[in-house]
This record gives C-alpha cells, structure tokens and sequence, in this order.
C-alpha cells in the first residue's frame, strides 16, 4: 500500500527530538512509526501518522521545516525471513531500496515494513507478483 | 505623479550644477576655515589657505576626514556654529565602536529633509500617498530624516519607529500604507510576517525605501516578492545628516547623489589617490551647504564606483552602486578580504533563506569561518543524501566566491533572530587584540 510519510528537519540541538514529538502530544496525533536519519549536524525524523495532511499543517505553522512523500507501506507475518522476502522481490525488479524501517502492527502476529524506492508503483507491482502484497 | 521633488536642481545641466558646486566649495571650504579650529589646524600644517580652493579641481589638495577625527573631536571639536544656533542632534548607531554625535541648525534640518524628500518622490510618492515609517525614530537618523521627508512631500506619515511587527502589519493594513521605509532585513520580516498572517493580499504597499545596510539584489528580489512593492535603495551617513545623501530613481541601477549638497569622490583607499570614475575604491564626500557640522573630505569606508553616464530618469545628478563592503565590515579571514555581502549573494543564489549568521572563530591559530543558514522548506528532503549535498553545494559555491571554505550549517527555520533595526549578521569571536 503507497501511503504518505512526513519527514521534519531537526537541527542537532539538545532537547529538539523532544520538543517535536511535545507538539504531535499536545495535538493528540498518534504516530504509528517513526524512524531518524541523522547526519552531523541536523536529522530528519520520518513518521507515519493517520492524517498526514493536518498533521504536517500544524507543525508548518509551529515553524518545523517538513516534507510530504509517498512510501510503500507492507504488511508481512512477524517471523524470520519476512523482510528478505520483500528486499529480494524489489531487488528482482531492479529496484535500489533508499532506506527501510519496520514496525509492529495493531494486528497480532503482523509487522508493516515501510520502503522508500525511487518508484513505488513499479514496487507494489513487483510485490504483487511475488504475493506479497 | 510628479517625477521631482525639485526639478530645477535635480535636472539642472551638468555645466551649471559643476559652477553650483565649485561656488559653493569655495565658500564651504571659507567658512570651514574662519570657525573651526581644527580643520584651520590641518589646512596650516599643510600650508593650504582657503584662496587655494576655486573649483572643484582643486578638492585633492585638501586633507582627508576619517572617523577617528570625529571620534577623538567628539563632542564639540568639529562644530562651526554655536549651539545656540544648532536645534538637534542625532548619533550613529554605534555598531562600530564609539558613537559620533552630529549637530544641525534648523537649515541643516530643511535641507536634510528636501534630500529625503526627493528619495520619496523618486520612489513615486506624493500627497496621495501613506508613507509607513518604521525605522527607529531618535538618535538615529532613519525614521527623522524619512519623516522629514514625507511630511515636505505631503505624504500622510505613520510615525511607526521599529519593532512590533504586529502593529506595524496592522496598521500597513487597515490605513493601507503605500510607501514603506525601513531597513531591508526589517522589510525581509515584515514581508515574512505577512505572509504568514494571511495578509499578503490586504496589502497596497507600492513602493519602499530601504537603507541603513548593506543589501543585494537577490535580496531586493526577496523583498519585491514578498510585500509586491518596487525596493529603492537610499544611502546616507549620520556624519553627512542621514539618509538621502542619495537615493534611486526608477531606473534602480545606482543611486543618485545629492551633488548640490554633497561632493562624491571615489580614491584608492591605502593611496589616497583619486580615482576616475567608473572605478572601485573608497567613497569620500565633502558637504556643500552644513552649517553646523560639515565635513572636508570625510572618508565612508565604503567600497564603490561612481556613474556619471546620463540616467533616462532625466536626474542629471551621477549616480553611485550600492556600496560593495564596507571597510569597518570587512572581515579578514585567513589572509582573505570577506565581506559578509558576498556571502548573502551565495545563499540567496542557492535557494537559501535570507536569514542567516556568519561565525568567524580562531581555533589553534587557524581562522574558521561557519555560516549558518535556515533550512527553507522547498529544500526539504526525506533523504538524508539530497540535504547533505545541498550543504556541500552551498559549501563549494562559497568557496569559489570567497576563496577560502566556509563551514555550512543548516540551522531550523526561525532559529535565527529576527532584527528589528541593523541586523547582526556576523558574530567574530576570534580575540586578536
């Protein structure tokens, strides 16, 4: 499933992390999952959240440099071997995975793994094949 | 619309404003000599008289002005007139070292005003219009000289002086002000600020008069975009009596000097020579008409070049490029001339925020230099690599304007402080005295 993903600019301060996830409390957004990229001196904190488009409005106007994109959201039994099925399925279509990061499911059992690639709908296609998806 | 505020002058036939000036010269350079002891002093010791002086060829055997002489002869030391016939006083900002106190005589004042007066109209001004005036009002030249100006032209002023950004917005609306005069950076987060109120499209903004600092034309572009206004630059010195010393007509390629007022001279600034125009070096202005405080070939410290060719604007005054540093600006990083200018024109260039803070550090005898820079929200990535390439983009765009590296940091949006007046742009912590 193609879903959107926020990512926010942090500058490497102290107490910042906190603060951006202080503002999602106070506005009672949930976050489903979350995921840091960082670099020497700023990160980006990537998550996943029920409704992105007010979501990254509020934190707009809190001041936070964000960005909207789509990811490649996928269901997989929560067991050994799991990821590697998708990894080899996108990598089978000549695919070159940005970055990944996983997170469990309110179903029992289940774990969705996000990826990023450069196209998502050539992804979903290749996991379908595969039966993944 | 009137295109002048004093036509006469303002367009007045090269040869006669050249006859104008060396009247006047010869008459200053007397009056300077017969009340003020100093300037007699210096013109002894080099054995000049003031029957040495008839046109304005004869300028070069003067001896030069520079800051420090206003410094050391602070408070009354350069003064021509009693203060019993002097009615104000205004002071430099004192952004670079100690503050120099100027005098006017209400005729200093008048004449002051006509020369702001003319920016105003030369910005398409007139009686019909709402002059907004935030730059600060008091010791600082910029909100009395514009007001000056605006009332002479009959403009109805709003005497708004600088800081709160949210009266000034509600006023720039609700008395739908036309002309805004301010600094540029204050201008930059008025525009910023409107945008975010949602006011953009209640604004009836015009034109605007901005000056005070240093500026680029990314920037003017900057500020263009954001307020829907046409950006006019203005210059002047608290030493010369403020803002309008010159000023830009519509054409906005250089800004014409007052030269009925003022002398312009551009000289090699480690030689002292003078240099022909169309070249770059120090700007020195002599006054014509101050009465209370004039000033002899008063070096700026600014960096530029004088145009003399003729302006379609129809002003036959020559005009002069923005400054392009200024010498107390400069900084010396490694051995390398830096203007902070320089650095501006890069980020802006590249995409980047206008608001940004130059570091200059010395660690291990080594001198760093560090720009940071808000991070804009079109550069935004959910990719670590496409940031990081943009920092080193910006970091080898530096390097190839400056000649030395500059580390880039890109900081979060509003982390940089807003400024309501001169904005602190660079902060040097290297401890070399």
């Amino acid at each position: 499933m193609i879903i959107k993903q926020i990512s926010v600019f942090l500058e490497n301060k102290m107490g910042r992390l906190s603060e951006l996830v202080n503002i999602l409390a106070e506005n009672n957004i949930d976050m489903q999952a979350m995921s840091i990229a960082e670099a020497a001196d700023f990160g980006i904190v990537r998550i996943v959240v029920p409704e992105p488009e007010k979501t990254a409005l509020i934190l707009t106007e809190a001041g936070w440099t964000v960005k909207q994109n789509d990811v490649l959201a996928v269901s997989v039994d929560d067991k050994p071997g799991s990821l590697n099925r998708i990894l080899t399925a996108i990598a089978g279509a000549g695919m070159n995975l940005a970055y990944s990061y996983a997170f469990f499911s309110r179903e029992a059992g289940k774990a969705t793994i996000v990826v990023k690639v450069n196209d998502n709908e050539a992804a979903e296609k290749a996991l379908e094949a595969a039966r993944i998806l | 619309m009137k295109r002048y505020y004093q036509p006469e002058i303002e367009t007045m036939p090269r040869e006669q404003l050249k006859a104008l000036q060396d009247e006047r010269l010869a008459k200053q350079v007397k009056y300077v000599y017969d009340n003020n002891e100093f300037y007699r002093g210096k013109m002894d010791e080099l054995g000049i008289k003031p029957e040495d002086i008839k046109t304005t060829e004869d300028l070069a055997k003067l001896p030069f002005t520079v800051k420090d002489d206003l410094r050391d002869q602070y408070p009354y030391g350069l003064m021509c007139k009693p203060l019993s016939e002097c009615v104000r006083i205004q002071s430099t900002s004192g952004t670079t070292g100690r503050r120099v106190v100027a005098f006017y005589t209400q005729k200093d004042i008048d004449l002051w005003e006509d020369c702001c007066a003319r920016a105003i109209v030369a910005a398409g001004g007139d009686e019909n219009d709402v002059c907004q005036v935030c730059y600060g009002y008091g010791l600082f030249t910029g909100g009395p000289g514009l007001n000056g100006g605006s009332h002479r032209v009959g403009c109805l002023t709003l005497p708004m002086s600088s800081g709160n950004t949210q009266r000034q917005l509600q006023f720039m609306t609700d008395l739908e002000a036309t002309i805004l005069c301010c600094t540029p950076s204050y201008a930059a987060y008025l525009g910023e600020s409107a945008i975010e109120a949602g006011l953009q499209d209640k604004l009836k903004l015009k034109a605007g008069i901005f000056g005070a600092e240093a500026w680029t034309e990314e920037m003017r572009q900057d500020i263009q975009n954001k307020l829907g206004l046409k950006a006019y630059d203005i210059y002047g010195l608290t030493e010369l009596s403020g803002p309008g010393v010159s000023f830009e007509c519509e054409e906005q390629k250089g800004m014409h000097i007052n030269e009925d007022h003022f002398i312009a001279e551009i000289i090699n600034p480690i030689t002292g020579e003078v240099l022909p125009h169309g070249e770059k070096g120090e700007l020195v202005f002599t006054s014509l008409t101050k009465e209370a405080f004039p000033l002899i070939r008063y070096r700026t410290r600014d960096i530029c070049v004088l145009n003399d060719t003729p302006c379609s604007c129809g002003r036959t005054h020559i005009r002069m490029s923005k400054p392009m540093g200024r010498s107390d600006d400069m900084l010396i990083i490694r051995g390398v001339n830096v203007f902070p200018s320089q650095i501006e024109t890069v980020l802006l260039n590249n995409g980047m925020s206008p608001n940004y803070q130059i570091i200059v550090d010395r660690v291990d005898n080594t001198d760093t230099l560090d720009v940071n820079v808000e991070m804009p929200a079109d550069a935004m990535s959910d990719s670590v690599a496409d940031i990081t390439a943009k920092e080193k983009q910006l970091i080898e765009a530096l390097k190839s304007m400056l000649g030395i590296k500059a580390n880039v940091h890109l900081v979060d949006a509003k982390s940089i402080t807003r400024s309501e007046g001169k904005a602190v742009r660079v902060i040097d912590k290297r401890k070399l005295y």
